[in-house]
């Protein structure tokens, strides 16, 4: 049971966290405030974060598969039973606004020094053993809802459409720039009602490039 | 607006330039789905979280009773040497690595945020440490629950099945987001215009 990867899968997955875990906190979706603010609107950082990364990263693995850099069965897609999948993401809804964090920037969190995310990841690990303990008394619930194209469950909405998978790219990032437009314009229009500081000589003009760049306008 | 918040709304993002402004979330993501490319096509991997915790509540409890965990279906799906599913795995790196990466980013960046009970959670149910410690175990609980149930977690699921346009991660998107926005009001609808970081 003690067993472990080759040094090389080992020393691939360290940095491969390492980079991620960086990338988190600069983001500081470590932080309680900002997974809270999401949930209630106050905050989008969460947002524009995961749609960012689907949208690149998608972009990038498609464009990879069309050229053969990937075969299909390079590909990790999850297996779609719509009654787990729904309820667990539920359930896991209510976890994330109680704890403040995922999984992920869940143990991110502690090392951007998060002290209460100690208990939530010993909670997290006694979580995924009480799964494991009643996963047999779950088992017609874990298998309700497959949904299948071509006698496979691991689909895309590609393939449940029919059609290519760029249209649906497509489709996903003009969505995430249209969220993206609305989100700057809101949060900008919240910027402007209270009159703080004037100081506008040395107001920096990256958020205002970052903003533009992400909208194109 | 308050230096010890300098966090707490865009317009402070722009008037401090301090080292601690966190960067742009765009720019992030960005590098987040670059990373995504190279764990596939260079590792054969995708990125993910909760598996791992399967892993560890694996280990902890074949401590006590090895047996026990040899013969329950689910753990052998993830913790069995014969079949190459090593417990230390790519991901338990992985894992570990992703404290040790926010531990530099905080430290390189005179940004480490130290925090016991959150300011939001402190306004709606006071200051006590027990009571949080006591909340966020339970959170703990029912997002892993949830997470092994769906089968994946906002890296897995959110991100890695997002960005593969899978339909089960974007049926778990879509849950969890109503989910946590339900939870979310329900605790703290009240004191939303609070959200202090």
């Amino acid at each position: 049971m003690w067993s472990i990867d080759p040094i090389l899968t080992v020393i691939a997955g360290l940095i491969t966290g390492l980079v991620f875990g960086f990338l988190l906190q600069r983001a500081h979706v470590t932080r309680y405030s900002v997974i809270l603010g999401q949930f209630l609107f106050r905050d989008f950082t969460v947002l524009k974060v995961m749609l960012t990364a689907i949208v690149v990263g998608g972009l990038g693995i498609w464009t990879m598969v069309s050229v053969g850099m990937l075969e299909p069965g390079q590909m990790h897609i999850k297996s779609a039973y719509v009654a787990p999948v729904i309820l667990g993401g539920l359930i896991f809804g209510v976890g994330m606004a109680v704890l403040g964090y995922c999984p992920g920037t869940g143990v991110a969190a502690l090392g951007d020094g998060s002290r209460h995310v100690i208990p939530g990841i010993l909670g997290m690990i006694v979580g995924a053993a009480a799964f494991a303990e009643l996963t047999p008394a779950m088992d017609s619930l874990l298998k309700a809802g497959e949904l299948t194209v071509h006698g496979s469950n691991k689909i895309t909405i590609a393939d449940a459409a029919g059609v290519s998978p760029w249209w649906i790219m497509a489709a996903v990032t003009a969505v995430a720039a249209i969220v993206f437009y609305v989100i700057e314009r809101w949060e900008r229009r919240d910027d402007k009602s209270p009159p703080k500081h004037t100081d506008a000589g040395d107001r920096p003009t990256s958020t205002d490039a970052d903003s533009a760049a992400a909208h194109g306008s | 607006m308050n230096i010890t918040q300098p966090h707490s709304q865009p317009a402070d993002r722009r008037e401090n330039r301090s080292p601690r402004r966190p960067w742009s979330p765009y720019l992030v993501g960005a590098l987040i789905g670059v990373l995504s490319w190279i764990t596939f096509a260079g590792m054969g991997k995708a990125l993910g979280t909760s598996t791992t915790m399967v892993h560890v509540a694996g280990l902890a409890t074949g401590v006590v009773a090895p047996d026990h965990v040899a013969e329950n279906a689910y753990y052998s799906k993830y913790l069995n040497a014969d079949a190459g599913k090593n417990a230390f795995n790519w991901q338990f790196f992985l894992v570990i690595g992703l404290a040790g990466g926010a531990l530099i980013a905080a430290r390189l960046f005179k940004d480490t945020h130290v925090e016991t009970v959150p300011a939001l959670w402190s306004k709606r149910f006071g200051p006590g440490k027990a009571k949080r410690y006591a909340a966020a175990f339970a959170g703990g609980v029912l997002l892993l629950f949830g997470a092994r149930m769906a089968g994946g977690c906002t890296s897995g699921h959110g991100i890695s099945g997002g960005l593969q346009l899978a339909v089960s991660s974007w049926m778990f998107f879509v849950a969890m987001f109503v989910s946590g926005v339900a939870a979310a009001f329900l605790m703290f609808g009240k004191e939303r215009n609070h959200v202090v970081h």
